[in-house]
């Protein structure tokens, strides 16, 4: 079995994210990038399913920029077997949106014929958490979002998925778009020789026009924000004092 | 204009909450028409004609949506969008599941977890953990958006608009459901509780956590947790309070031996009043908290559940 794994390159997530001053989004020169964590999980996932015997090829995919390299050779020193970069942007600040992804990994799964595809649920710069369940509405594939466990078999994935309420399982027609979640996995890091030996594996390139594909954003980001902050509050001595300030001024017990 | 709203309903129960929530959010943009979609669905149909400003109900009551699958019920969704400008619902994990595969199926982008409307085109969400908002405009020609509900107030209950009932459409039959394993609970649900307490790494143990349950249940409060208390082991995921977990907005929040990570914060920071309790108190939950008590929790819980 052949599987997809498309990473997205973001902000590492230690980064305190900063506005620019001028509204126009957040920024993001010199900051340290990394893969997305959640396709970390995807990307250990698939690795351990091959390690399991039951796939046979990785194959990570990841769209935008030229520096998204560094990514695919994350993936490849963590156990992916190739990778194929889309560039589709030439500036980091442009970012993709989820359905011209979703239309970008239809192109490139309508000549891989991969059966399944392992994806992040969610990205953590624009937080859209869509990308997945795009695509699968594209192929017309079955999917399995916010995935927790994964149970492998020749023509359908037993899912069990992180809901509101708990926890749902249901079973799906492979081929299937899985969207993984936090504890589905521990990420393994990538040893020294792996790195190495990355270096050596194929690293596909093509442009978003070789697909045929329109990434023009649907979305026009009319500015970029702080957050409100909230006004600074009181240190209270004790119990009996944080008693009666819930109580009288605040009045909220 | 008309607006598409998914309500919220799981097997046959309607969360009045969401949905009403998700309503006043939209109110602006049109007529209202409410889609009950599940199985046995037809009490949670007559109670979403209930809420003010509903113009119509319809309910497509039939076994292939009893278990919120995406696939049959995002055909259904996009079968019927050629009537409406906006479809939306609120931002809940079903939702979420959804949409986005109604809005690839109609050719346009979806806009997630949208905290304000600007206008029928133009909606602020959080990016980055809700370390930024960001204002975007939509060029598509309909619209399809989550709402995280935290921020708005409910609609009220004292309409009484006609319901329809709709015969299914074709079932892709792509997935099964197999079982629902629900957390019971006689306590508030975390996301509409008035008073969520809730536990961070500093509790330091599943069995501990039931000082802050004790405090919790004294409030009639919902109980959350930090994800560092989950992923410890502490507390199950669904308590989870945060940009993983569930975003919620009480009248109070009680944070107990909670550091306040980044990602935490995002998940309560809307809340009315919040009170942190820490013994570090350079912890950054101060910085967010309208009374701090620097304390060791395990004297301070007890002590102000005793004082309530």
């Amino acid at each position: 079995m052949k599987v997809i794994v498309p990473v997205k390159r973001v902000i590492d997530y230690n980064v305190k994210v900063r506005v620019k001053a001028d509204g126009s989004g957040v920024d993001l020169a010199n900051v340290k990038m990394s893969m997305n964590p959640f396709d970390e999980i995807a990307v250990e996932e698939a690795i351990r399913l091959k390690e399991a015997g039951k796939v046979e090829e990785i194959v990570a995919v990841s769209i935008g920029v030229k520096q998204s390299q560094e990514t695919l050779r994350t993936a490849l020193a963590m156990g992916a077997d190739r990778a194929i970069l889309i560039v589709a942007s030439e500036d980091v600040h442009n970012d993709i949106e989820p359905l011209a992804v979703a239309k970008l990994l239809k192109a490139v799964i309508d000549e891989e014929k991969p059966e399944l595809v392992l994806c992040g649920k969610q990205a953590i710069d624009n937080d859209m958490n869509a990308t997945g369940q795009m695509l699968s509405a594209l192929l017309g594939w079955s999917q399995a979002t916010y995935a927790s466990e994964v149970a492998l078999e020749s023509d359908s994935a037993t899912v069990t998925r992180e809901v509101d309420g708990g926890l749902q399982t249901i079973k799906v027609k492979l081929p299937a778009i899985i969207s993984v979640d936090l504890r589905l996995n521990e990420p393994r890091y990538a040893s020294l020789p792996n790195i190495m030996k990355a270096k050596k594996k194929p690293l596909d390139e093509k442009t978003a026009a070789d697909l045929g594909v329109d990434v023009t954003p649907r979305l026009e980001i009319v500015k970029t924000s702080e957050p409100a902050e909230r006004a600074a509050g009181v240190i209270v001595s004790d119990v009996a004092e944080l008693v009666a300030k819930l109580k009288d001024e605040a009045g909220v017990i | 204009m008309a607006v598409l709203l998914l309500a919220e309903v799981n097997g046959a129960d309607i969360s009045v909450d969401q949905t009403a929530k998700a309503l006043t959010a939209v109110a602006s943009l049109g007529d209202v028409t409410v889609l009950c979609a599940s199985a046995g669905c037809g009490d949670a149909a007559a109670t979403a004609a209930t809420l003010d400003g509903v113009a119509r109900v319809i309910c497509a009551d039939d076994a292939a949506y009893g278990n919120g699958l995406a696939e049959p019920v995002a055909d259904l969704i996009a079968s019927l969008a050629g009537d409406y400008d906006h479809i939306v619902a609120p931002a809940t994990s079903s939702a979420k599941n959804i949409l986005p595969r109604v809005a690839a199926l109609l050719d346009v982008m979806v806009i997630s977890d949208v905290t304000a409307v600007v206008d029928g085109d133009t909606f602020e969400r959080p990016i980055y953990a809700g370390n930024a908002i960001q204002t975007v405009k939509s060029s598509d020609a309909k619209k399809v958006v989550s709402i995280r509900t935290a921020g708005f107030d409910g609609a009220g209950e004292t309409g009484s608009a006609a319901v329809e009932n709709i015969a299914a459409v074709a079932n892709p039959g792509l997935s099964e459901w197999v079982e629902d394993k629900v957390q019971e609970s006689d306590r508030p649900d975390l996301t509409s509780a008035k008073v969520v307490v809730s536990g961070g790494r500093g509790v330091g143990s599943e069995e501990d956590f039931k000082i802050i349950e004790a405090l919790a249940d004294k409030l009639n409060a919902a109980v959350g947790a930090s994800r560092a208390a989950v992923d410890s082991g502490y507390a199950p995921n669904d308590w989870q309070v945060g940009q993983t977990g569930k975003v919620v907005a009480p009248d109070l929040y009680i944070a107990c031996g909670i550091s306040g990570a980044i990602q935490h914060l995002a998940g309560m920071k809307d809340s009315k009043v919040i009170v942190a309790i820490n013994k570090d108190e350079e912890a950054p939950i101060f910085q967010v908290a309208d009374y701090g008590l620097v304390a060791d929790l395990f004297d301070a819980v007890p002590a102000l559940t005793d004082a309530l």
